[in-house]
């Protein structure tokens, strides 16, 4: 019990920054993707501080030798930049540039300007979990026993692509393979369950194939950890896992909680202020 | 003298792939294939064979394909990907453009039954856009290799070269001309085949044989015409170009694709930053093909021997 309160107060304080991160990121460019990269903050805490297996320095592109994350849903990746740079991976005062011009905190992540921390670039939903797939066999030909981690988003997986990737990663066994769905049943358009149904999303995942996992509590450290070591345990048993993580967007900023509208758009003034009020600062600003 | 290239005996280029592909699986354990359900008909099939572990079946699903490829690319692996042209390419054109292109991912795509000679299965399979679609990404290499021997030395270089490799052949067995062993074969640049001070050709892929045969035609008329095969075509060797150019101002470009984005273009723009040609086009007229064997659509779609000659009488009349 004590380690659990541990774990919560640790990573609760960095995932609380982060969130603050996000929306001082988004406010200064005026341009941004505030919801959902709230709603993985505490996801993406995790997985970074204390689960992945990472090798920040030096930088290694291949991946080989740790393990490899790759955001499809790029434009969350605000919340990313964040969690990258407070893991070390670059400067934390690198996040002022995010979306200004000669910045390698591209609008949505990018290799060419050589942020450590990103491999491929993703933006145009669905391609990331393919490219997982190949860094994933690219490690099963090394003989590199790590494993490849790939966050899709909600409204991503309306992308037939997705589906494509999910058939060969069962067909070929692809067993090195974990896939997070930021599932907070919002897109641009509106409710998942209204602009494209995906449900019931355990049972396709389970009839493609996949080892499925639910993690209810998203925003619980403890239950989020326990998932992730749950998929861990089952991979590597010639099935790709997937973990289904009901997520809320916007979480930790009352009005921009489960509402679509916030998915791609930076707070004004005033919604600002009311937004780091409920932020306070717990490690320091960038 | 100029020299007479002869056919060595008739092969299809896809074979050269092929047979490149085995041989550098044999020496190199980097090399890895992927195929979309056409791997015998991009003869991918030796390789899959004889190196089963680096071989991936993706079925129809080129995007996943394409972006698989990337991946492998990333961790250190050297894949080519292969299918047929149209569906390497503008099926795909997202995905290469930010998982292989923009993410840097020295991904080497295969792409086989190019234009018009694919023949009976008609214009959805006869990809005629895709020199354009691929030039047009930053950082890409794109080689349109002329026979089976230079298809062979295209893949050998290409899985070397830096960066993504868009490399285009062919279905029908065609003229074998050039020695298996090059050295005037070089990535990124021009190949002059045959010299002439009355006009010159550029051509790529299959009509660089067609070239040959017209130039051996005018030269019984006393005409003397270039040839220059230009395999590569990006990153483009303006400097071979231009120098071709400024020698005479009858210029002929020829490829089996459309007439826009292509070769042409290709030539046009090298002309109007060097020296200032009227540049005629053998090519695909801004329409769709159809079914039929490969030497009577080249004849109903402007791109035989005849309308390559026709092209030079034509210049020279304006000249």
């Amino acid at each position: 019990m004590a380690y659990f309160c541990r774990v919560q107060e640790e990573l609760g304080k960095i995932a609380a920054q982060v969130r603050r991160d996000v929306i001082r990121m988004v406010y200064q460019a005026q341009s941004g993707h505030p919801g959902g990269a709230l709603g993985m903050a505490d996801i993406l805490t995790a997985l970074y501080f204390a689960y992945l297996r990472l090798q920040p320095h030096p930088w290694n592109p291949t991946g080989l030798g740790e393990d490899v994350f790759i955001l499809s849903n790029g434009h969350i990746c605000a919340a990313w930049y964040s969690v990258l740079a407070r893991r070390g991976y670059f400067p934390v005062s690198e996040l002022a540039t995010f979306r200004r011009i000669n910045s390698r905190l591209q609008g949505h992540p990018a290799t060419k300007e050589g942020l450590p921390g990103v491999r491929v670039a993703t933006g145009s939903l669905g391609q990331g979990l393919s490219v997982a797939i190949g860094y994933a066999l690219g490690k099963r030909l090394a003989h590199d026993p790590h494993e490849v981690y790939v966050v899709l988003g909600d409204g991503e997986i309306n992308e037939g692509q997705i589906w494509e990737a999910a058939l060969f990663a069962a067909h070929h066994g692809v067993d090195n393979l974990i896939a997070i769905i930021d599932r907070n049943y919002k897109q641009i358009d509106g409710d998942t369950r209204t602009v494209l149904n995906t449900d019931p999303l355990e049972a396709k995942w389970q009839a493609f194939g996949w080892e499925v996992l639910s993690l209810h509590q998203a925003h619980h450290f403890p239950s989020i950890l326990q998932t992730l070591s749950e998929a861990r345990q089952k991979a590597h048993h010639q099935r790709p896992v997937i973990i289904i993580a009901y997520t809320t967007m916007g979480k930790g900023v009352d009005f921009m909680e489960n509402d679509h509208n916030w998915h791609g758009k930076p707070p004004n003034k005033e919604q600002f202020e009311k937004a780091i009020q409920q932020l306070p600062q717990t490690l320091e600003d960038f | 003298m100029r020299p007479k290239y002869e056919n060595l005996g008739s092969k299809d280029t896809r074979s050269g792939f092929g047979a490149a592909l085995l041989e550098l699986g044999e020496k190199d354990e980097r090399i890895v294939a992927l195929a979309a359900d056409l791997a015998s008909s991009v003869k991918m099939d030796a390789f899959a064979k004889r190196f089963p572990h680096r071989f991936f079946q993706c079925g129809v699903a080129e995007a996943n394909m394409i972006g698989v490829a990337a991946g492998l690319a990333g961790s250190g692996f050297i894949p080519f990907a292969g299918t047929f042209a149209n569906f390497a390419t503008g099926r795909v054109y997202d995905q290469i453009r930010q998982s292989v292109c923009y993410s840097g991912k020295a991904v080497k795509i295969a792409a086989s039954h190019a234009g018009l000679t694919l023949g009976e299965d008609g214009a959805t399979h006869q990809m005629l856009e895709d020199i354009g679609l691929m030039r047009g990404l930053p950082g890409i290499t794109v080689i349109s290799p002329c026979d089976y021997n230079q298809t062979r030395l295209a893949t050998l270089a290409a899985a070397y070269w830096e960066g993504p490799v868009y490399l285009r052949f062919g279905r029908p067995a065609v003229p074998n001309f050039t020695p298996a062993e090059d050295p005037s074969f070089q990535i990124g640049k021009i190949q002059p085949l045959l010299e002439g001070k009355d006009g010159v050709i550029f051509a790529t892929g299959h009509l660089v044989w067609h070239a040959l045969q017209a130039a051996y035609a005018l030269e019984e008329e006393g005409l003397s015409i270039a040839v220059v095969n230009v395999h590569t075509l990006k990153p483009v060797d303006v400097e071979g170009i231009a120098h071709y150019l400024a020698q005479t101002p009858i210029v002929i470009t020829a490829e089996e694709h459309q007439m826009w984005n292509g070769l042409g273009d290709i030539v046009s723009w090298v002309a109007t930053q060097h020296y200032p040609r009227r540049v005629i086009r053998v090519a695909v007229q801004d329409t769709f093909g159809e079914s039929g064997k490969p030497d009577e659509l080249l004849e109903k779609y402007g791109l035989s021997t005849a309308h390559i000659i026709a092209a030079i009488q034509r210049a020279l009349e304006k000249a």
